[in-house]
């Protein structure tokens, strides 16, 4: 019978996928792929088809590459039924059916929810619209900060400085624009990386030209009698005046649309099993429903089986090829999704890359290279085994340290490794703030063990 | 012509660079930026970068002529489920 069933899915059944960005794609080419020839139809909120993100922080800001034109390719027709620029509204998981904002249902046999992350708002609204005051995520967004950047400003002003932010202020200086960015940590890239590696990032920051203050929050925007921003109110009660604001605090997942609907959905995204299928709001795992990308927590073998948000390219395109696989096949031919967390920054010249989970480590040795220098290898130890590791320009040393997460090798790492300094033969604390405050930008969030976690919110900075 | 590299894979040996420099450039030693929407005339060095490619990390489509297979490097193959 369940044979039956998903012989007819394959060839005629109906799939559904809800987030038309680089998971949505990924997952419909491979259900193409792998023989599906039922009807496929993409929904997305967007008005544009799949689009490539990371180019808008980086080469659109520098202006080599214009943000309109970062559409991805296609590894192969889709044939597919695109409603673009419709938000899913709701859906019910009985009926089998997606509500769309316009009021229209779509049923589905099969749904893929690959809805991702949204950039996180200036919390006061009167503020965020002021004109000046902008978000860095879509590329209607990339669009209004080229042209803001171009228009040549007097100052920038990024608040957070998380890899986006970081990103910005980056560009900002190659532009020759004078850049203000404002942390509440004590360093740039701390939830990702820690303080350590915190501290290299924020001297690259200071020698860069970045005005960059630590340990603050910032208060209030204030605009000017036309609505335009043109200063922003610190915690330490500067005032610094500037024209154009980016907030870059983190992101949110999109998963209001299924409020209601029975899913294990929450702000830490829709928990699934390691082979994408969404849990319900008991923590029993659904069957036609799978989950994605950015939007998705899935449990980890390698760290613990804690459920992992990545908010990484390489997880989209790697769960979004496992969930559109495992929608299509028999159980015995599912496999889990058990990707090797990456992800990779570019800023004021130089090239960051991890593996692993930096954030779990609670220590760090530098094994080859050195701080001082820029360009090292930092390797992250928990509970004596090797659980991430980061380069500074030394990206092709990563595959190795790759294979010891993978393998679960000791930490210390006591192996010889080519240039490695005397100074850093032992490991020293790597210093992640608490877990329990709200870091913006981590890029990989531990988000415990129940998959029904429903009850997380953010607790904005206090003043 | 639409490209997208995976810069997770990228280890930054600039041959993309040295064979088309006006998609690909890099930035400080390693770091790669590249214009996703390569024009036309670009054609022929965008498929000579997607081809030397020591990792295979250039994904472009519209180069059939070119490579004989559009579409991903052998390095995606099995991932693919092709």
């Amino acid at each position: 019978m369940a044979g039956d069933y998903l012989d007819r899915l394959r060839r005629e059944g109906r799939i559904v996928i809800v987030g038309a960005s680089l998971a949505g794609l990924r997952a419909a080419e491979t259900l193409r792929a792998e023989g599906f020839t039922g009807e496929l139809t993409l929904i997305g909120d967007e008005p544009h088809e799949p689009y490539d993100r990371p180019p808008l922080s980086k080469s659109v800001l520098l202006g080599m590459a214009s943000p309109r034109r970062t559409e991805l390719p296609h590894r192969r027709e889709i044939d597919a039924k695109w409603r673009l620029g419709i938000a899913a509204t709701g859906l019910d998981l009985a009926a089998k059916r997606v509500r769309l904002a316009d009021g229209d249902e779509v049923p589905y046999d099969r749904l893929l929810i690959a809805t991702g992350v949204r950039a996180r708002p200036w919390l006061k609204e009167d503020e965020a619209r002021l004109d000046g005051v902008c978000l860095l995520r879509t590329r209607d967004d990339a669009a209004d900060l080229v042209q803001r950047l171009d228009a040549g400003p007097r100052r920038v002003f990024v608040i957070g400085a998380g890899f986006a932010g970081s990103e910005v202020a980056s560009a900002c200086r190659e532009k020759g624009i004078p850049v203000t960015v404002a942390e509440r940590a004590g360093a740039p890239l701390v939830g990702a990386l820690g303080g350590v590696i915190g501290a290299v990032a924020a001297d690259l920051q200071t020698e860069n030209g970045v005005d960059l203050r630590t340990h603050v929050t910032v208060t209030g925007l204030e605009g000017d009698s036309i609505g335009r921003v043109r200063a922003v109110h610190l915690s330490d009660e500067s005032v610094v005046e500037a024209d154009v604001v980016v907030v870059s605090l983190g992101s949110q997942r999109n998963t209001e649309w299924l409020t209601g609907s029975g899913l294990g959905a929450g702000p830490r995204g829709i928990a699934c099993d390691a082979g994408c299928r969404a849990f319900d709001f008991r923590g029993i795992v659904t069957d036609d429903v799978f989950v994605a990308g950015d939007v998705a927590r899935s449990p980890h073998a390698l760290f613990g089986y804690q459920f992992l948000s990545l908010e990484h390219w390489g997880n989209a395109v790697a769960q979004a090829e496992t969930a559109a696989h495992n929608m299509i096949c028999h159980g015995a031919d599912r496999r889990p999704h058990l990707w090797m967390p990456a992800f990779w920054s570019s800023m004021f010249g130089v090239n960051i890359k991890s593996v692993g989970v930096p954030p779990m480590g609670d220590q760090l040795m530098i094994t080859q290279g050195s701080l001082a220098e820029r360009r090292f290898v930092g390797v992250y130890g928990y509970q004596g085994r090797v659980i991430a590791a980061v380069t500074f320009d030394n990206a092709r040393w990563l595959e190795f340290y790759a294979r010891q997460i993978e393998r679960g090798a000791p930490f210390p790492v006591e192996y010889p490794t080519m240039d490695r300094r005397p100074e850093n033969r032992q490991p020293v604390a790597a210093d992640f703030p608490d877990p329990s405050l709200p870091t913006h930008g981590p890029t990989v969030t531990l988000s415990g063990y129940s998959p029904a976690d429903q009850q997380l919110v953010f607790h904005p900075a206090r003043h | 012509m639409r490209l997208v590299v995976d810069l997770n894979k990228c280890q930054g040996y600039a041959q993309c660079a040295f064979l088309a420099p006006d998609v690909f450039a890099m930035h400080g030693e390693e770091s790669l930026i590249y214009n996703p929407h390569a024009p036309e005339e670009q054609r022929e060095r965008l498929a000579r970068a997607v081809a030397a490619c020591p990792v295979q990390a250039i994904t472009a489509d519209g180069l059939e002529d070119f490579t004989g297979e559009p579409g991903p490097g052998p390095g995606q193959v099995a991932s693919d489920g092709r």
